[in-house]
């Protein structure tokens, strides 16, 4: 028995001992994480807190209806934009909510092809943020578009006329970028949350529950076979996504760098926009992470190392997008290009250089704090700043689309921009149907990778057991 | 514990363990005994389970790959022939076929492809969904998805003998012993 | 989102500076943009919240409904008037040569102040749509001028007057000639007294012929002539000079050198359509033809023609009699003892100087030497012509300058006034006032005029006509006079009349109706026969009786038809008329007196003058005009007190400032507008706004400068007065903001310089870019269109703009829109300025697609909307775009359009008339632009198919059979379009010659519209001082300053 004991343990590949701060704090069972989080879903029933918050966030969504709806209808001329200024909030919206996307597919996905176990109590609502993120921002190109009704000629499907669409287009490149980018996501986060349903169909009470836990887990038993596909192709997944939200990013930064508008021509954009959205995704991660393991008690599973890593990879990411700001300054001048030079300069001190010098504070001055142990220890620090980055990622968009179209090259065209309470409806409104979602979602899912924890409980185990057989 | 009179022939047995480390050794002991039709559940995936009971590498990498690799070469023939073929036009003097401009789509077509293979092989493989299993008759079940561990042996096993295998089962410090009925 | 801005002045030093500092000809393009201070932001930043959220208030929207005319009201009206289209064309018999789709073209005349222009119209099934020159009438040789261009929009106006009206009350034709009839016959016993007639200038001879017969009938009935924009001043002047009632005709197709003394000639006034021509066929510099004429201009407020000046001295329009005195006493004009004033080279004079002084400003005294040893040079090739705003003096001097340089013989051409009966106009409209005050009027004609709102304030007509007994005023809108009338009449459109008119040179053209009245209108012809003959006659009959009679023709129908068909009648042109001028003895001293230099120079002047494109008010509610930004200040919407930056700078004005202006007892608020080259201390207003009858379009735009108008000085006066507010009006500017930056968007030379290197103006200091390309070019053989655009004799007129307009349904949007930078012109025309503030050079670029060969816009397309034909054409498939609007922000020249809204609101059955049936209207969240009018293309392109399958053998689009429609309206013949892979076309050889350049190459979009830059031809001694006389000017003067 012993040997295999020992056999068991040392083939255990889960019993490498962590030196680092606990990932979930001590004393927790298999059966205390299950319970715990699945009792948010099953037992903790409406709290008058989320029904609040829920209402307040659907109000939200409502008004964005309205909106949605006197745009189709009157036309998208109740907007800012206008010619020199053809793309505005809309455009701005998109990148920056895909951008606060992409953390969700990175902690999913990279981490966990990097082992990086302290992933395993966030990646479930990151990806959730994801999914609800990429959905308000698809909702942003359908509704640009001068003829939103006919959307669909965006996408490539055989008709009488046959026309199809222009391939060459980045525009049709962000189609299928996003597209595959949401389905991918959605999947992988299903396939994620299988073993879980699974959980909950047998936790649950109701046999409503019951039913559509046992509906949506479609017979999971966790087998040793089942598992064994599952890790499979759980792995091949998070090695598919990985590039997925790399290119993403590129081909939504290749939007711009792809036309000839100065500012927007420039072979940076692709990487800097990469890092820029997982630098504001990640601040969104945190965002919401603190109010919510405050909110459902889940410290010990959020732990402060959570915090303290994600706060270390906004700083890394803040650091290469400043290089990238820096960088484009820097060939506005290298490049002695008048046109270039003439919108660096407008940038900083043009119609719009409040915007600019806001945007460096937040992504380029701000995040600097991180740098100190005792600012990432603090809670209510890592808030603020994480929703500083949020804004000065938002800025960081408006100023490469507003003040790269309002000065192009024929002076005589010049023209100015500013969104309209339109603009702003629509915006704010995408604002409520993301909170709407994810409330929605912690009140019906597991906001908790619950299979994952027992993994890590398990590690606990492991420690202690290698503990035990050292003396 | 007396087993009730089956009406039919039973599903199999099935034991449940308290660790994982007891299943993995119950595991091994049922293999070496030449136990065939055997299965494990368990509330978190454990990578050794899978060795002991089915062994070999899955087909999932190589669908996958075939998934991908067809996602691309059609996302870069649908450009192709749209552009070259059934309707070429002058879209600011690019050449008909300007490939540099068709690899975006092309490799988001490899990846979604592959994504879509592996969910969907995955659920396939494991035939899933299935909405009847016996294994879910046995009440004590439902704990499989929250910290207990449990072998299954099916009746139609070769060396499969009720009695005999009970008494292994227990032998292998199973906490307890259920017959599943079909 | 952002506060209204506090109104405060410029840093005017901080101009100057920026440029003193910039090297070299630094271009810019407003006066904000240079200083760049924080209110200029501010004003900019206050220019879109509120009208982005126009659109979400019911009320704005209602009122841009209207823009286009189509008044929702209206339409059943227009529904129960006669059906047109029924009534003209039964196609039971087919009318003759009219085949379905195909349009016909039919020769008339429009008039404007009186003088016509040969037109031919453009009619599809019995609709006219578009109206383009008769290249046989004088006055056009194939050309149009913006107000031609617009007037189709005129006709199908909902607005327009529809029934003859009573008090208000609506009433019908046979009541009002009954009643009307007889109180003119109760006036035949006082052999007419107090019947008078109020017409504006009539130069119809038929229908002179009419009012002759019915003041012979009524020999004490009066006759009053009155147009706000008349030739009294000129006309007197040529009576100082020749002692004769004269007209000139100017012919600059042979002057040498040219001098303008407020002289717009080539902007408006008669024949500026025939002068452009003329005048550019003199400045356009080729390969083969290396001169060109040299032009003075002297000018208060900044017109194209200044702006087409080789040199242009800025000087207070009362000045310019000064110097109109000065260079005829320099060419020995003057009568002994008139005090030269000496010429010194000394001193510098360091602010804008507000007189002519010759004496102690070099620069004047440089510019009398440049002009005057010119004109000697140049005996028989010099022409001198003065503004019509200008005194008698001025003209009278100008003419006496001519007439010594014997331009009569070879120049000028002076010939019998045009009009039938030369009156000066204010008086006899004063005569009108006093009659009315004195209740000597018992009925009271008015033909087609509005007084009421289009006269001198101090004439108080409008409070007067009431006192008329009956008065019935017969006009195209119920307007402000109708209001105060006891009847009104409907006039028709002359498209919908018979009729005749004289053009500049007194050709007559027979004014033919495309389409029967739409409305009850009456032609003049008709409401005079029925209120005097016995039997009344149709027009028709009028109108030829009088020429069978007029000219007793052998075969009178022959010479009827082919006059007709013409829109020309054979030698009809008025004869010169030799003059003698007055000997300088006999000359009154008014034209010698010099009054102390610069009187009244302590007091600000006042200008008033025609807007460039509502003229004096009765073209307010057309929409395309209304929408038409002005030439120079590119203001729509709207009319703006404008003032020189100097005087700004004094006065702290900014623009958008509303500034009361006021003038005797009348105070009026008007916004300013800050004009460079304005003459300093001085402001000019502009006419024809400020409306309350015009219409859904043009009522209440912009302020009424009627309310400035004084009778004794109705054009040029001081003593105005000016108040500053705090309040600001917007004012949609289509381009405003913004300099060159430096950019070889215009390129410019001196003549000088051609003659060495034909290539400097062009391409010396501007990089050229070869075809560097990873991708072999796409071939196309067969056709590949091009054009080419001489920015050298583009004086900036926007006749193309308009023809664009009517010829591609471009909608009209309304000043809240063009407020947020939407309007819909697929053609505008940039205007840069250069060098001086004060007295800027100006550069015109007409701006369209360019139809790059390796388009930016095509290639971001998700849907294809927008591709590339095999000729070469950067086509738009409407139905295809779903408005990503990323072609728009990939074009670099800003020439693509969108519809932010649904621009063609629901259209009454009138108003869907205007449309042209070859081009698509296009709809909301729709891209549009420029297509090198590609309906023309196929027009040609199936009418030569037609062509080879009929001979048998393949004939092919020759040079010429395809005519952009701005290239045909161009009066100058700026634009030239055409095959390019056709060595020999018209547009290759433009295109080969040294002065072509493409804007933006340096972008590989290989434009497909290419422009030959600007030559100028300046006098080197006089440049040399404008030179130093800048220099001595940028110095910072910040005394005004805080």
């Amino acid at each position: 028995m012993d040997d295999h004991h020992q056999s068991a343990e040392t083939h255990e590949p889960w019993a490498r001992p962590d030196d680092r701060a606990p990932v979930v704090e001590p004393g927790h069972t298999f059966a205390s994480v299950t319970d715990q989080i699945s009792s948010i879903v099953l037992t903790r029933g409406v709290q008058r807190g989320w029904l609040i918050g829920f209402g307040i966030s659907f109000a939200i969504t409502m008004l964005l209806l309205y909106a949605i709806t006197m745009t189709v209808a009157v036309g998208v001329g109740l907007w800012g934009i206008n010619v020199p200024v053809g793309w505005g909030f809309a455009i701005i919206n998109f990148v920056w909510w895909i951008g606060i996307g992409h953390a969700g597919t990175l902690i999913s996905a990279v981490l966990l092809l990097l082992h990086q176990d302290w992933r395993t109590s966030i990646n479930r609502f990151a990806e959730a943020m994801t999914l609800f993120a990429v959905a308000c921002a698809g909702i942003f190109p359908l509704l640009h578009l001068g003829r939103p009704w006919i959307f669909y000629w965006l996408f490539p499907y055989p008709n009488t006329m046959s026309i199809w669409p222009q391939f060459r287009s980045p525009l049709i490149w962000d189609v299928f970028a996003v597209s595959t980018y949401g389905t991918v996501s959605l999947l992988f986060w299903y396939v994620g949350l299988i073993p879980d349903l699974a959980t909950l169909r047998d936790r649950a009470h109701s046999s409503i529950g019951r039913y559509v836990y046992g509906f949506m887990a479609m017979g999971w038993r966790g087998s040793a076979a089942h598992w064994h596909r599952y890790h499979v192709a759980y792995t091949l997944l998070a090695g598919l996504a990985t590039p997925l939200v790399v290119s993403v990013h590129t081909v939504v930064g290749l939007d711009f760098a792809s036309s000839i508008v100065p500012g927007w021509h420039s072979t940076i954009f692709p990487p800097y926009f990469v890092a820029g959205a997982i630098y504001s995704g990640f601040a969104m991660v945190m965002t919401l992470a603190i109010p919510l393991r405050w909110a459902y008690k889940l410290e010990d599973f959020i732990t402060m190392r959570h915090l303290d890593n994600m706060a270390k990879i906004i700083l890394a990411t803040g650091l290469i997008v400043f290089y990238g700001y820096l960088m484009e300054a820097f060939f506005g001048w290298y490049s002695a290009n008048q046109y270039e030079r003439y919108l660096t300069l407008n940038r900083a001190l043009g119609h719009y250089r409040v915007q600019y010098w806001a945007l460096m504070f937040c992504n380029a001055a701000v995040p600097q704090l991180l740098w100190f142990g005792a600012v990432r220890r603090s809670v209510w620090a890592l808030f603020v700043i994480a929703i500083v980055v949020n804004v000065g990622m938002w800025l960081e968009r408006y100023v490469i689309v507003i003040t790269s179209l309002h000065r192009d090259y024929l002076p005589s065209s010049w023209g100015y921009y500013a969104g309209t309470r339109w603009d702003w409806a629509i915006y704010i409104g995408t604002l409520g149907l993301f909170l709407a979602l994810l409330f929605l979602f912690i009140r019906l899912l597991p906001m908790i990778s619950i299979f994952e924890m027992r993994e890590l409980v398990v590690h606990k185990e492991g420690e202690l057991r290698a503990a035990d057989l050292e003396e | 514990m007396q087993a009730p009179e089956p009406v039919l022939p039973i599903y199999g047995l099935m034991a449940e363990f308290d660790t994982p480390s007891q299943l993995i050794a119950a595991a091994r002991h049922v293999r070496a005994q030449g136990f065939r039709r055997v299965e494990a559940y368990t509330p978190y995936p454990i990578e050794e389970l899978g060795k002991v009971l089915h062994g070999g590498r899955s087909r999932l990498p190589l669908l996958v790959f075939l998934g991908g690799l067809f996602g691309g070469i059609g996302g870069y023939f649908l450009q192709y022939w749209v552009h070259v073929i059934h309707y070429p036009l002058n879209s600011g003097g690019k050449p008909l076929n300007s490939w540099p401009m068709f690899i975006p789509i092309t490799f988001e077509m490899t990846i979604l492809g592959a994504a879509l293979t592996a969910v969907f092989a995955l659920l396939a493989l494991n035939g899933l969904p299935m909405p009847y299993h016996p294994v879910f008759n046995v009440p004590r079940f439902s704990l499989a998805s929250r910290d207990r561990f449990f072998l299954m042996i099916r009746s139609i096993d070769p060396k499969y003998d009720e009695p005999v295998t009970r008494q292994m089962l227990f032998d292998l410090e199973a906490h307890d012993v259920f017959e599943v009925p079909p | 989102m952002l506060s209204l801005p506090i109104v405060t002045e410029l840093d005017w030093s901080s101009v100057r500076e920026r440029l003193a500092s910039a090297g070299g000809p630094t271009y810019w393009k407003s006066l904000e943009e240079l200083a760049d201070t924080a209110e200029f932001r501010a004003m900019v930043g206050r220019e879109f919240p509120a009208a982005a959220s126009e659109w979400d208030n019911a009320l704005s929207r209602r009122r841009f409904l209207t823009l286009m005319g189509a008044s929702i009201g209206l339409a059943g009206l227009a529904g129960c008037g006669r059906q047109p289209l029924e009534h003209i064309y039964p196609y039971v018999r087919a009318p003759e040569g009219l085949i379905p789709g195909k349009p016909l073209f039919f020769a008339t005349a429009l008039s404007l102040g009186g003088v016509g222009t040969g037109v031919l119209v453009e009619s599809h099934m019995g609709r006219p749509t578009k109206i383009e020159g008769n290249p046989d009438h004088p006055g056009s040789l194939g050309s149009t001028d913006t107000f031609t261009q617009a007037s189709i929009l005129s006709l199908y106006d909902p607005d327009r007057s529809q029934v003859v009206a009573r008090a208000g009350e609506i009433d019908t034709w046979e009541t009002f000639v009954g009643s009307i009839r007889s109180e003119i016959d109760a006036l035949r016993s006082r052999q007419g007294r107090g019947l008078h007639i109020l017409t504006e200038t009539i130069t119809s001879p038929s229908l002179a012929a009419q009012l002759t017969a019915v003041l012979a009938a009524l020999p004490e009935a009066v006759w009053h002539q009155y147009q706000p924009i008349n030739r009294d001043n000129e006309r007197a002047g040529l009576r100082l000079a020749f002692g004769a009632d004269v007209q000139p005709v100017y012919q600059f197709d042979r002057a040498e050198v040219i001098v303008s003394l407020d002289g717009d000639f080539l902007e408006c006034g008669a024949g500026s359509v025939r002068y452009q021509r003329d005048f550019a066929s003199r400045r356009r510099v080729r390969q083969d033809r290396q001169q060109m004429s040299r032009f003075y201009a002297v000018e208060s407020t900044p017109t194209t023609t200044g702006a087409s000046a080789d040199h242009r001295l800025p000087l207070r329009a009362g000045e310019i009699v000064q110097f109109a005195r000065t260079l005829a006493a320099r060419l020995g004009l003057a009568p002994a003892g008139f005090a030269l004033p000496a010429a010194s080279r000394s001193s510098q004079a360091t602010s804008a100087s507000t007189s002519f002084d010759p004496g102690s400003v070099a620069l004047h005294a440089a510019w009398l030497d440049a002009v005057v040893d010119d004109l000697r040079a140049h005996r028989g090739a010099a022409i001198v012509v003065a503004g019509a705003h200008q005194p008698p003096e001025v003209h009278a001097l100008a003419h006496l300058i001519n007439a010594s340089l014997a331009a009569p013989d070879a120049t000028v051409r002076y010939i019998e006034p045009l009009e039938a009966s030369a009156t000066d106009q204010l008086a006899s409209l004063r005569d009108l006032a006093t009659a009315l005050e004195a209740d000597e009027v018992d009925v009271l004609l008015v033909l087609g005029a509005n007084p009421a709102y289009a006269s001198p304030a101090d004439l108080k007509l409008a409070d007067r006509l009431k006192r008329a007994r009956q008065s019935v005023h017969y006009s195209y809108y119920n307007d402000e006079t109708s209001a105060l009338c006891s009847w009104h009449v409907p006039a028709t459109h002359e498209l919908e009349s018979w009729g005749d008119v004289r053009g500049f040179d007194g050709t007559i053209t027979i004014q033919q109706p495309l389409i029967a009245p739409l409305f009850a209108g009456r032609t003049a012809h008709e409401l005079l026969s029925a209120l005097f003959d016995d039997a009344p006659r149709s027009t028709y009959d009028i109108v030829r009786d009088y020429w069978r009679n007029a000219r007793d023709e052998d075969d009178f129908e022959r010479f009827w038809q082919t006059t007709v068909h013409n829109g020309v009648m054979a030698d009809s042109a008025l004869a010169a008329r030799s003059v003698t001028p007055v000997a300088a003895a006999q000359l009154p001293d008014t034209l010698w007196r010099t009054e102390p230099s610069g009187a009244g120079a302590d007091t600000l002047e006042l200008i008033i003058r025609a807007d460039t494109t509502v003229w004096d008010g009765r073209f307010a509610n057309n929409g395309w005009l209304q929408e038409l930004p002005k030439p120079l200040w590119k203001l729509t919407w709207d009319n703006a007190a404008l003032v020189s930056p100097a005087t700004a700078e004094r006065l702290k004005l900014s623009n958008e400032q509303l500034v009361e202006l006021g003038r005797g007892d009348q105070v009026v608020a008007a916004p300013v507008w800050i004009v460079p080259g304005h003459a300093d201390e001085s402001i000019t207003v502009l006419l024809g706004y400020g409306r309350t009858r015009a219409g859904h379009v043009g009522n209440h735009a912009g302020y009424n400068a009627y309310l400035l108008q004084q009778s004794d000085a109705p054009s040029i006066s001081s003593g105005l007065t000016l108040k500053k507010t705090s309040e600001t009006r917007r004012l949609a500017v289509t381009h405003t903001h913004f300099s060159m930056e430096g950019r070889d968007l215009v390129r410019s030379g001196t003549l000088a310089e051609y003659r060495e290197d034909p290539h400097s103006p062009a391409h010396h200091g501007h990089e050229e870019h070869e075809h560097a390309s990873l991708y072999p070019p796409f071939a196309n053989p067969g056709y590949a269109w091009g054009m080419a655009i001489d920015v050298n004799t583009c004086t900036g007129c926007s006749a193309c703009v308009v023809a664009c307009q009517a010829e591609n349904n471009s909608p009209v949007v309304g000043k809240e829109q063009v407020l947020q930078y939407r309007e819909m012109h697929w053609l505008r025309i940039d205007r840069y300025y250069s060098g001086d503030l004060d007295n800027p050079d100006v550069m015109h670029q007409p701006m369209l697609c360019q139809h790059c060969e390796q388009a930016p816009c095509e290639v971001v397309c998700p849907v294809a909307a927008t591709t590339h034909s095999k000729e070469g054409i950067n086509e738009m498939t409407y139905n295809r775009c779903v408005g990503t609007r990323y072609c728009s922000n990939n074009c670099p020249y800003k020439v693509r359009r969108f519809n932010f809204f649904n621009f063609h609101p629901d259209v009454t059955p009138l108003t869907d008339m205007i449309y042209n049936p070859d081009v698509t209207v296009r709809s909301r969240g729709v891209m549009e632009k420029c297509t090198f009018c590609i309906q023309r293309i196929n027009e040609a392109r199936i009418d030569t198919e037609v062509r080879s399958m009929n001979t048998g053998q393949q004939h092919k689009i020759v040079d010429g059979d395809v005519v952009t429609a701005c290239q045909a309206a161009c009066p100058s013949q700026a634009i030239i379009f055409g095959n390019i892979n056709d060595p020999n076309s018209r547009v290759s050889k433009e295109k080969a010659e040294p002065t072509n350049y493409g804007v933006l190459t340096e972008l590989n979009t290989h434009p497909r519209v290419t422009y030959l830059a600007q030559v100028r031809n300046p006098n080197s001694a006089l440049a040399a001082a404008e030179e130093a006389h800048r220099s001595g000017r940028v110095v910072p003067q910040n005394q005004y300053l805080p």
